[in-house]
């Protein structure tokens, strides 16, 4: 086992580099010049900017300043933002947590609707019941998250006043009502999220039941007298999830797409918003680092996947 | 010997019943019991008819100024109402669907072209070559598709732009980028459907017929590959939609005077409380798109897997 997580593990490393190969060609390819604003600014003389120029290796060859970068990036030197005055790494450490929470959650939400759904449409196929999911989970996953949260905040916030509007970090009680005010600005992006991705979710788990219920192993359960719930329970759901650990690993880039959108929405002080902002203001470095951070949490997200499933599923030798 | 008697009127009874089934009309046969595929297929034509000819009955202008009908509500003078200057939300529409709409059908036909051709390398290539191109599919089904895709917009936009014209310049961006990070899937379903059709027996015929290794795969092996990319187009479709729209939901997609559905909510988003109507009607066109391709997809998924009984 352990021997496996190390292969997987270097496995990783290479993607990793291939991310930031991709990452960085398109920087270099790019027109323009990160010290353009410097370049318009009288109060620089041109020798300073050619001497900022040598110092950061902006002269040298394309595969030298990718080993530069490359090298910067691993030491934790990130750059430094050029809107918020701050670390770059700072910046995206605070602006972290509260994104990884609202994505957290709304995983955990889907999870709870998709399982449950999946499980019964799957054990009823063609049903009512299966054709009606079925159909709302096609309309879940068509409505785009901007649409639902316009929506959501039309209904909750304006029409019944029951939700606030704006996420806002600095809410201004103590005790549990802090935890309230919390929660009740989290729960219209946390659903937004949940929703769309308990959409493709449920028929993930739909088809992943579906493959495992016509087993020889799930006849043999029931022949031996048990009961349908415990048949289900214990014998398809445990089998057919392994599949859906991978499906989910695989949607992670469509999450932290929804993600973004949903932080601009609810203005939820996240990386996400974080990079729209530094994109509307120029700002290079932040950018960079939060495509990068968003690449490394993919590739991070797909490696506990596979680990997962190896631990899941003993018919995965660990070679 | 006495089987070899009835062997030609079976082959013409068989030629003539072929002749009633063609593959098409199998297809169309089957598609058409997916009710849902059907309707979908209904209200997607209406609306792509209402957005190539709807501007030749719609004559109101998109950028006409009206602050005497600012923020209006639906009326029989602007059915959509209008938007905080005025102007005239059906007609902002009815142009932004044309945009949508081109974009995806562009966007698609490059990860499609893309795809199939990265895929056929990989599935016809035994070495070192089909290993490195399915390495490089796997790199960037794992990349964060919005972050790069805001990121190469605002890295590239500006120089495009020069080039090609303000409108131009970032539909080829915003097409050649959404099609360049949606070839994956495809790519691996034309590999893995290479992988089995080459050592197929009709294959092995043809080449054994002397064919030479570019004619087996565009005569013999692409077109029995292609049911899967057509239903893996269909679904590009609608997903690049929701990626024009969400860039322009962002404010980042086309210049702010172009109506693309996106940009129109984008627009309205701070006005939700005294203009819903803004918001509601280019939401429920970009879901209406949405839903009714990724419904069509669906039937033809029934109707193009030829091992589905219907």
């Amino acid at each position: 086992m352990g021997n496996y997580i190390i292969r997987r593990l270097l496995i990783a490393v290479p993607s990793l580099l291939g991310i930031s190969v991709v990452l960085f060609c398109v920087l270099a390819l790019a027109p323009g010049d990160p010290f353009e604003e410097l370049a318009t600014n009288p109060n620089v003389p041109a020798e300073v900017r050619m001497a900022l120029r040598q110092k950061f290796g902006l002269d040298d060859p394309v595969f030298v300043r990718y080993f530069h970068w490359l090298g910067a990036m691993a030491q934790g030197d990130w750059g430094f933002s050029f809107v918020s005055r701050i670390d770059v790494d700072k910046l995206i450490l605070q602006r972290l947590p509260v994104t990884l929470f609202v994505i957290g959650s709304s995983q955990i939400l889907a999870l709870l609707i998709a399982i449950p759904v999946g499980v019964y449409a799957a054990t009823r196929p063609y049903s009512i019941f299966d054709q009606i999911a079925n159909t709302l989970a096609f309309i879940g996953f068509s409505l785009p998250t901007f649409f639902t949260g316009l929506l959501f905040i039309l209904l909750f916030s304006i029409k019944l006043d029951w939700l606030p509007m704006v996420y806002r970090s600095d809410v201004a009680a103590t005790g549990w009502k802090w935890y309230w005010e919390h929660l009740r600005q989290a729960i219209m992006p946390i659903c937004v999220l949940g929703f769309f991705q308990a959409a493709s979710m449920t028929r993930y788990v739909r088809s992943a039941v579906l493959d495992v219920i016509r087993l020889d192993y799930v006849t043999t359960a029931r022949a031996k007298g048990l009961g349908e719930k415990k048949v289900i329970v214990k014998h398809v759901v445990r089998n057919a999830l392994i599949p859906v650990v991978t499906l989910v690993a695989l949607q992670m880039p469509a999450i932290f797409g929804g993600a973004i959108v949903t932080e601009q929405i609810f203005r939820i002080p996240g990386i996400g918003s974080l990079l729209i902002s530094s994109i509307l203001a120029n700002d290079t470095p932040v950018i960079m680092a939060v495509t990068f951070v968003f690449a490394c949490l993919v590739v991070f997200f797909n490696l506990i996947a596979d680990v997962l499933y190896g631990w899941l599923d003993p018919r995965i030798t660990y070679r | 010997m006495a089987g070899s008697t009835p062997a030609s009127p079976t082959v013409d009874a068989g030629a003539a019943s072929a002749a009633r089934y063609s593959p098409g009309l199998e297809a169309w046969r089957r598609f058409r019991k997916h009710k849902l595929a059907v309707v979908s297929a209904g209200i997607l034509l209406v609306m792509i008819l209402a957005i190539l000819l709807g501007p030749f009955f719609w004559r109101v202008p998109i950028n006409e100024i009206d602050f005497s009908a600012r923020l209006a509500g639906p009326s029989w003078k602007h059915p959509f109402g209008t938007d905080d200057l005025g102007q005239d939300i059906l007609a902002r529409m009815l142009y932004g669907g044309r945009i949508s709409l081109a974009v995806g059908l562009a966007a698609m036909l490059v990860a499609i072209v893309v795809g199939t051709i990265i895929g056929a390398i990989a599935g016809m290539s035994r070495g070192w070559l089909g290993m490195a191109l399915m390495w490089l599919t796997d790199l960037f089904l794992s990349l964060p598709q919005l972050p790069l895709l805001l990121l190469v917009i605002y890295l590239f936009r500006d120089s495009l732009k020069a080039v090609f014209g303000p409108e131009g310049g970032v539909f080829i961006l915003i097409v050649l980028v959404i099609g360049g990070l949606r070839w994956m899937p495809v790519a691996r379903l034309v590999r893995a459907q290479f992988l089995s059709l080459r050592e197929k027996e009709f294959v092995e015929a043809a080449r054994a017929l002397g064919a030479s290794r570019r004619r087996q795969v565009v005569r013999h092996i692409l077109p029995n590959a292609l049911g899967p990319v057509i239903i893996a187009g269909t679904i590009d479709v609608a997903a690049a939609i929701l990626a024009e729209s969400t860039l322009s939901f962002l404010g980042l997609g086309f210049p702010p005077d172009i109506p693309t559905w996106g940009r129109l909510l984008f627009d309205s988003k701070d006005y939700l409380d005294i203009a819903a109507h803004w918001a509601l009607f280019p939401g429920m066109a970009i879901f209406l798109a949405v839903v009714t391709i990724n419904f069509i997809g669906d039937g033809l998924r029934d109707a193009l897997d030829a091992r589905r009984v219907l």
